[in-house]
């Protein structure tokens, strides 16, 4: 009844593509909230006017589409002569499009955390840092968390993008496959299965935590 | 001891306090009475500087809290603090909540800190609700949980700043009777409230604020029975 030319070869090719995502993605949302991190703490405790430089770079990275960005950087990077692979573009821009969205997710959980907490916190002699370690992050964690498992998942499937430098991650890969079996849909319906199952732990996992969180409330 | 000499403070154009001159003793329960805007909670979050001043000084025990060179986080360790509003950390249970500054701050082992925790808990009653989260605390159980862990750091002074006026009515008298257990024992504190009766009974002496001036103070048998300035009596008849 139904007959596919993929084997177990075309398969395993998607699945290489699908390894090559996730890398990516990694390195993109490792090194995004670690940045967004830091720039969210930035924006949120420092006079704006002083973080208006910043915050004017972050909003290209979020205005400009993504695409434009890794054709840009791509290029950029070759004319300047820094001989950097397209794995390695890739990672950077990704990385700083999704810093510039997680700054405004860590900000914003930031601010969340109520003044007199934080003021309860810093008159029992806590330093400003002691407060941040102790109160604020773990208190902007639970506000910011499903907004930054959203990040993630957008970054996975926008991390497609980076098939325009040449690099084979899973959307690519079938690309590749359609034009050879010419069975499209078998073949993105594949595609996505592989995709979902990237991304269904992650879900899973926000909502496990903000469940345990919620109970404690 | 703590010395307030000549105290202004703005908020923008807005002076909420203008000169204030207070000093209380070891020992000494001091409250604070007076209508909203009147300069009295300013005054509490100014002694552990909280707020800046912008001119006057205040001295705990000698150092001069507003000075350039004192250590505030080290000051900050020995005047406690409760606030009108919940403050409790709320991704802590009770005793985290109270052993939190104690090893954080004063480097405290946990063993220790819990140990301290446990009593101070005890203490005000909530020696049954260690492991509970504060979301889970009735508003009485969460402002007895900040007083315990404000006394967990063994401060020599404690600043109340109208702790029971969020309360549903029928928790404010749980909290109260906390305040007069440590009043009791000898405690020196400043309580801004507007809880009359309070004032009254436990305080050594009654400050009257008015539209940032400290109109009249006294023992509370002079505030309360022969006030002399007569905003300190209209203020007294619209709250009797």
């Amino acid at each position: 009844m139904f007959d596919t030319a993929m084997t177990l070869n075309d398969l395993m090719f998607l699945i290489k593509g699908a390894g090559m995502t996730l890398a990516v993605t990694a390195f993109a949302v490792t090194g995004g909230t670690l940045l967004g991190t830091l720039f969210g703490v930035i924006r949120s405790q420092i006079n704006p006017w002083l973080a208006l430089p910043l915050t004017f770079v972050l909003d290209i990275f979020r205005s400009v589409p993504l695409l434009i960005q890794l054709i840009l950087a791509n290029a950029f990077q070759a004319i300047a002569g820094f001989g950097w692979p397209p794995f390695t573009t890739s990672c950077i821009v990704l990385a700083l499009y999704t810093s510039a969205y997680c700054t405004e997710i860590v900000r914003g959980a930031i601010e969340a955390v109520p003044t007199v907490t934080r003021r309860a916190a810093r008159s029992l002699g806590m330093t400003w840092g002691q407060d941040m370690t102790q109160i604020v992050f773990p208190m902007a964690l639970r506000v910011g968390l499903p907004s930054w498992i959203g990040l993630t998942l957008g970054v996975m499937k926008d991390s497609a993008l980076v098939l325009w430098l040449g690099i084979i991650e899973l959307l690519r890969a079938s690309q590749i496959l359609v034009t050879r079996l010419q069975e499209p849909l078998f073949v993105l319906l594949v595609a996505g299965a592989i995709y979902f199952a990237l991304s269904f732990p992650i879900a899973r996992l926000g909502g496990r935590l903000e469940k345990r969180w919620r109970e404690n409330d | 001891m703590i010395e307030i000499e000549n105290v202004h403070k703005s908020f923008g154009n807005l002076e909420v306090l203008k000169g204030i001159d207070l000093t209380v003793q070891k020992g000494e329960v001091v409250s604070v009475i007076g209508g909203s805007g009147s300069g009295k909670s300013t005054l509490l979050t100014c002694i552990n500087s909280l707020e800046k001043i912008d001119s006057g000084r205040i001295l705990v025990d000698g150092t001069e809290v507003h000075a350039k060179s004192t250590d505030l986080n080290k000051l900050r360790r020995k005047i406690g603090i409760v606030f009108q509003q919940f403050n409790a950390f709320p991704h802590l249970t009770v005793l985290e909540n109270v052993t939190l500054a104690p090893r954080k701050v004063k480097g405290m082992a946990r063993q220790e800190a819990e140990e301290i925790a446990v009593r101070q808990l005890t203490h005000v009653g909530l020696g049954d609700k260690l492991g509970v989260y504060p979301g889970r605390l009735s508003g009485g159980q969460q402002q007895r949980m900040a007083i315990a862990r404000a006394l967990a750091m063994s401060p020599e002074y404690m600043l109340f700043d109208e702790v029971t006026s969020a309360l549903d009515p029928q928790l404010v008298g749980e909290v109260l009777d906390t305040l007069k257990m440590l009043a009791n024992e000898g405690m020196t504190m400043i309580c801004v409230t507007h809880e009359m009766g309070f004032a009254r009974d436990v305080s050594n002496r009654v400050a009257f604020f008015h539209k940032g001036v400290m109109a009249e103070i006294g023992p509370p048998e002079q505030i309360f029975g022969a006030a002399q300035h007569p905003e300190t009596q209209k203020f007294l008849s619209s709250v009797r």
